[in-house]
């Protein structure tokens, strides 16, 4: 090939390397507003969202609030906290994500006032709002367990993987001692609500497996310990989950609350539903119990009559729309909902609230409904995971129905973890997915 | 999963590999290809020399590919769990093998090797 042919085939590919993504789905005509649009929260439901009404609305003055600059990949930390993933892995710059002609308030909300439409910030600027979306997150009350505190992460035994990066690889440090040393491993969970609850199953399978491959299964006694009575809340894969436990050998300890930890003995106390019980830990992963965070309670935002120690916002389980404040919504773990404190909720909930809040400003009302999805890739081993998809009736909701089996363990689930999805997070949180 | 369009799948694969490299790889993909549809209509015809060479590289790239896959994502041959990861296995392989025998083919009508250069069949 002569080189002139050569440079313009090059140059043909650069053309092709050069032309823009067009944006998924088809274009919609943007809507014309002044309306104030505030979101509180820049997590995965608050970017998304974000970045959704900054293509749908013209003239729209969009807030944000939120006083964190980092942005967290809340599904990798599961992989940080069994060295599969770097701690770098789950942070990135929340600027990058950000649309940029929106406000940006570096700051926490102390209360809203929903009958005067303004909410206060913790340095005591007044934002008065048209529409509010909630998407906070969730608070971990660490201080309910007595004798914890997250300086002890990462040693004597101790795991708690929720805090983020530094609590996860921490985690790694005690948890891959404990795959090499051996002894009784004790992974709890919380009685509260809380995101993501098949993490502390994937914590079990992680270390049980990587201490199987080290050649210590013999050493391992493996136990699960939970408040609930089943060990996940759609039945067909508490069953199946019982299975797998009784193949890998990890014992459970239901209806046990972990209460305290005395970190010198190495000894977990358990509320049990007639007294205490005290078991010894080579290897203790704490997750703490969620709730709302305080502001949410004190502005009157919470359900009176359910979850009341926790305070998740009244909303309507298809809307997430308040059900006494028409003109807020809640997003992702704070809303008060039987299901969804995942990232792969908040992918289905953000277009429902998207939909009704433009469908409000056009003085109509939305169609959209969010019928409760939730996605769980549970790794049951390195290699080889379940994509488990369910909805507020329990029922399985596969999205790749005939190919991919949501109760089996398979490669492919694990490829969705491992590659696939933090992908497709960053593309909904671009509001492309 | 909610949604899949084409533009969702391009915007995960650009997430995957970074919006760069990502593009980088497609040109490359596409350069090699349009190298090879070149060289077929410079020559009229496929070379049946040059295809064995081809046919011969296929399964060092099924099994770089396949090696390639399971570096990149903590996995072992053990791992195939069902029916639909044998599946994915095989196209990745078949990718690969697909993928190397064009290369091969097209980087030996452009370059030539003392065997097939000059031939005429």
């Amino acid at each position: 090939m002569k080189r002139r042919e050569f440079l313009s085939l090059a140059a043909l590919g650069g053309a092709a390397a050069s032309v823009p993504l067009t944006a998924a789905g088809p274009a919609r005509a943007q809507v014309a507003t002044s309306a104030h649009i505030v979101i509180v929260g820049a997590g995965a439901a608050g970017t998304a969202l974000a970045n959704r009404l900054t293509r749908r609305l013209k003239g729209a003055r969009i807030t944000i609030i939120d006083p964190r600059t980092t942005h967290l990949y809340q599904p990798g930390l599961t992989l940080v906290a069994t060295g599969l993933k770097p701690a770098s892995y789950v942070t990135s710059d929340e600027s990058h994500w950000l649309p940029r002609d929106i406000e940006w308030v570096a700051e926490k909300v102390a209360s809203v006032n929903a009958d005067a439409k303004t909410l206060e910030t913790e340095n005591g600027q007044t934002v008065t709002y048209d529409w509010l979306v909630l998407a906070p997150g969730l608070v971990l009350d660490y201080a309910a367990i007595d004798g914890f505190s997250t300086d002890m992460i990462g040693e004597n035994g101790i795991g708690a993987l929720y805090g983020g990066p530094d609590h996860a690889a921490r985690t790694w440090k005690a948890a891959q001692k404990f795959t090499e040393d051996g002894g009784t491993g004790i992974f709890t969970r919380p009685a509260t609500e809380m995101k993501c609850a098949g993490a502390p199953l994937k914590h079990t399978f992680l270390i049980d497996d990587i201490a199987r491959r080290a050649g210590n299964a013999g050493k391992m006694n493996m136990v699960y310990a939970a408040p609930q009575a089943s060990l996940f809340g759609v039945p067909i894969v508490a069953e199946k989950v019982r299975m797998l436990f009784e193949d890998r050998g990890v014992d459970t300890m239901m209806k046990r609350t972990l209460t305290a930890v005395d970190a010198g003995k190495k000894r977990a106390t358990f509320a049990t539903e007639t007294g205490t019980e005290d078991v010894d830990y080579d290897y203790l992963h704490v997750i703490p119990p969620q709730r709302a965070p305080d502001f949410i309670r004190a502005s009157g935002l919470s359900w009176a009559d359910k979850w009341t120690d926790q305070g998740w916002v009244e909303a309507d389980m298809q809307t997430l729309r308040h059900l006494r404040h028409p003109e807020i919504f809640a997003l992702g773990d704070v809303a008060g909902v039987p299901k969804g404190k995942t990232a792969a909720s908040v992918k289905w909930q953000v277009p429902v609230v998207e939909d009704h809040i433009i469908a409000g400003i056009q003085g109509k009302e939305g169609t959209a409904s969010y019928d409760g999805y939730t996605s769980c890739p549970m790794i049951t081993r390195i290699g080889r995971a379940m994509l488990v998809e369910f909805d507020y009736h329990n029922n399985l909701v596969p999205s790749f129905p005939g190919i991919i089996a949501p109760l089996e363990e398979l490669w492919i689930s694990w490829l969705m973890k491992e590659v696939a999805l933090k992908a497709t997070y960053n593309a909904m949180l671009r509001g492309d997915a | 999963m909610k949604d899949m369009t084409f533009g969702t799948l391009l915007a995960v694969f650009e997430e995957i590999f970074g919006r760069g490299l990502f593009w980088v790889m497609v040109a490359v993909a596409g350069i090699v290809t349009l190298g090879y549809l070149f060289v077929l209509i410079r020559d009229r015809s496929v070379s049946w020399k040059k295809f064995l060479l081809a046919q011969l590289s296929m399964p060092v790239g099924a099994v770089a590919a396949v090696w390639f896959v399971m570096a990149m994502t903590h996995s072992h041959l053990s791992d195939m769990g069902g029916p639909v990861d044998i599946i994915v296995l095989m196209g990745v392989a078949a990718a690969g093998a697909v993928g190397m025998a064009i290369l091969v083919y097209t980087a030996e009508a452009l370059i030539g090797s003392g065997r097939t250069k000059g031939e005429h069949d």
